[in-house]
């Protein structure tokens, strides 16, 4: 999939025409899955209904991945208050007072943040370098040693997921990996790759709840449907979300409040790749478009210079 | 006036003038080390905004301004309308001065400079960003190759002069398709966010949009750069030419006013420029000042006929389209308030003085002005016919 540093600099060093073969091995293996793909990749299901808040899928996930605490103005650790270099998954608490008494508890909801794992990521198509990458087994990852920082990911993720390390003149993008850890050179497994161990990511794992689960897409996604069905009126729109939004995620969420209440956009079905593809197709077009229109244009004018000057 | 009055006004005014572009350098300096020791944490950039003033002034609108390069190279050498030749020199200078000063804003955007050359390495034939890091690299090589007869005809290289002679018109028709696929592509990158960028500036054809602005602004660059050095180095405004320039533009901005209107409508959107917000009140801004108004007041040849004002139009044009990319990158994205702070804003004004200076000093050391230069019926008279497609 990933080609290290080593044996690219070799690829490299054999000029222009290997520099092409180096790009047609450094391009990762898939830059998109479709759902019947996605059906055995691992996935993760969120219920609002069944989260209680405590927050301790985002201590796990500090733990497991070893991202810094945050510090409040005053140099004391806190509460993380958003998604951040060093936060990459957050509980936040959405509550919608009611009208009559302001003390009354109102309708509320804790929300899970964090990437999304899309099956056609618009990161991953945004980024320059190819350092996003949609592996093999579904988990959106990032390689550590491509990245430039354009930050192009960042304004392409619909969900505002990717986030940077600017407290620094070393930065990285940020964001959950499923636990599957960075992009490794071939045969390295990185040791915060927990699915290579056979475990699930640590945030499901320290969930008291069960409102994570864990497994194969089409399982979730069989378990979401169910919970719906025997709870009719529970859910928002008996959706789930995830399932379609911009072409599906792996990431899924079941909630009892409106989706966008919670920061989760409304959107199209369709991948958002599929609409600079088009883009990137039409090079060769205006290559030929432009140039021979160009060349056309300089042949007439300059037979018609010759032609006044004969006469 | 005589000419020696003429000569001592400009010896009193252009050394203030240095002395102020040296003084905004250095502070540009300044900002630079502050920026490289901290990181972009010394900048007003965030998470809610990784975009600001850098990418949408220096790089976005940047590449705009500097269109008039590939177009007037076009108009002279392709459409062969020799008569624009003598502006052809400073137009491909500023053009490079303007692309050089974009990729070094790059450097201070990128949060790994050091590795501003991964894109050769690292392919991701998807990106739109992938495209324009080398269509600007590209770009830049053929600009370099344009401009590198005032090097060559000052010291005389005559051999490598003539190579370069030779292979004008294929290197401009190549950099006229390079410019094309990144002009358009620049607006091209937002075509990936429906969901983040207001509906008014949100459409599937913003690549066609920033093309057309592009050729406009860089038209009305023309006009303005060229009445500006007019002014600097007391030379005479080439006022029938820069009037025929903007007898154009009218018909480039109604062709971007109708595209643009006629998305809209079509698409069902024109109800947003009414609906009272700030972004509705920005688009109609954007659209009357640097649209609108310019092409009713160049519609008047007597306002064409008039340097001033013709310079005043032209000047609508730049601030539309320099409002327009801050509309789309900054204002038009869902996102966090956004000021630039000081490290910004002296970076980006470090760069345009250092940018200045260096056209001062080639105006005055190298062949830029035609009367130096042999005729053009000279130039690539006997160049090659490109190879079609
Ligand atoms: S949620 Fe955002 S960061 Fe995560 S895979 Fe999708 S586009 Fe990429
Ligand atoms: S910031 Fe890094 S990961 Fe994101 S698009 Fe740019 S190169 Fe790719």
């Amino acid at each position: 999939m990933a080609v290290n540093r080593r044996d690219f600099l070799k690829l490299a060093g054999a000029g222009v025409g290997s520099l092409v073969l180096a790009a047609g091995h450094t391009e990762p293996a898939a830059a998109e899955s479709t759902p019947e793909e996605a059906r055995r990749h691992p996935s993760m299901l969120y219920d609002t209904t069944l989260c209680v808040g405590c927050r301790a899928c985002q201590n796990a996930c500090r733990n497991w991945n070893e991202t810094t605490a945050e510090l409040n103005s005053e140099g004391m650790y806190d509460m993380p208050t958003d998604l951040s270099g060093s936060t990459w998954t957050i509980i936040k608490l959405y509550e919608e007072e009611t009208a009559e008494d302001a003390d009354a508890p109102g309708i509320f909801s804790f929300i899970k943040r964090n990437c999304m794992h899309c099956l056609d990521p618009a990161c991953v198509s945004a980024c320059t370098v190819g350092a996003m990458q949609k592996s093999p087994e579904g988990p959106v990852i990032y390689d550590v040693n491509r990245c430039f920082g354009c930050r192009y990911c960042m304004v392409a993720c619909p969900y505002k997921v990717p986030r940077y390390q600017w407290g620094t003149t070393t930065p990285l993008v940020q964001k959950c990996t499923f636990c599957f850890g960075y992009v490794q050179p071939e045969g390295v497994v990185d040791d915060k790759n927990r699915l290579a161990q056979g475990l699930g990511p640590s945030c499901v794992e320290a969930c008291p709840t069960g409102a994570l689960s864990w497994g194969p897409r089409e399982e979730m996604l069989e378990k979401a449907h169910t919970r719906i069905k025997s709870a009719p009126g529970k859910y928002y729109e008996d959706r789930v979300y995830g399932e379609h939004e911009a072409g599906g995620t792996l990431q899924l969420v079941l909630s009892h409040v409106p989706f966008t209440k919670l920061g989760l956009p409304t959107l199209d079905p369709r991948p958002l790749p599929s609409l600079t593809d088009p883009l990137n197709w039409s090079v060769p077009g205006i290559i030929l478009g432009v140039g021979g229109l160009m060349s056309a244009i300089y042949v007439n004018r300059s037979q018609a210079e010759f032609k006044t000057k004969e006469d | 006036m005589a000419t020696t009055t003429i000569k001592s006004s400009k010896q009193a005014t252009l050394p203030v003038g240095s002395i102020i572009l040296w003084i905004i350098l250095l502070i540009g300096v300044w900002a630079a080390i502050v920026r490289y020791s901290q990181g972009l944490g010394s900048t007003n950039l965030a998470d809610s905004r990784p975009w600001g003033l850098w990418i949408a002034f220096d790089v976005m609108a940047g590449v705009a301004l500097a269109a008039g390069g590939f177009t007037l190279a076009a108009i002279v050498y392709i459409f062969r309308m020799k008569r624009f030749y003598p502006l052809i020199r400073p137009t491909l200078l500023t053009a490079y001065l303007g692309y050089l000063l974009a990729a070094g804003s790059i450097l201070f955007d990128l949060g790994r400079p050091d590795r501003f050359y991964h894109p050769f390495f690292y392919w991701n034939h998807h990106s739109v960003m992938f495209e324009i890091a080398w269509s600007v690299i590209l770009y830049l090589s053929i600009l370099t190759v344009e401009n590198s007869q005032l090097v060559l005809e000052k010291f005389r290289l005559h051999a490598l002069l003539r190579i370069v002679r030779k292979i004008t018109i294929p290197v401009v028709i190549a950099g006229i398709i390079i410019s094309t696929a990144h002009q358009s592509s620049l607006g091209g990158l937002f075509v990936l966010v429906p969901n983040q960028t207001h509906p008014l500036w949100y459409t599937p054809i913003l690549p066609v949009l920033f093309y057309i602005s592009a050729i406009s602004v860089g038209l009305a660059m023309v006009i303005v750069e060229s009445t500006l050095s007019a002014k600097a180095f007391d030379r005479p405004v080439e006022s029938h030419l820069l009037s025929e320039i903007g007898s154009w533009l009218p018909t480039m901005l109604g062709l971007y006013l109708l595209v643009n209107l006629g998305n809209l409508a079509v698409s069902g959107k024109l109800g947003f420029i009414f609906e009272g917000s700030l972004a509705s009140f920005m688009y109609l801004a954007e659209i009357i000042i640097g649209v609108v108004a310019p092409l009713i007041l160049l519609s008047f040849a007597s306002i064409r006929n008039d340097s001033a004002r013709l310079f005043q139009s032209a000047l609508l044009v730049v601030f539309g389209v320099i409002f327009n990319r801050f509309n789309v990158l900054v204002w038009g994205q869902n996102g966090a308030f956004y000021v630039p702070n000081w490290v910004e804003f002296a970076v980006t004004a470090g760069l345009i003085s250092l940018g200045t200076l260096l056209y001062i000093f080639a105006v005055k050391n190298l062949p830029v002005y035609t009367d130096h230069t042999p005729e053009p019926e000279q130039i690539s008279e006997e160049a090659p016919l490109p190879a079609a497609g």
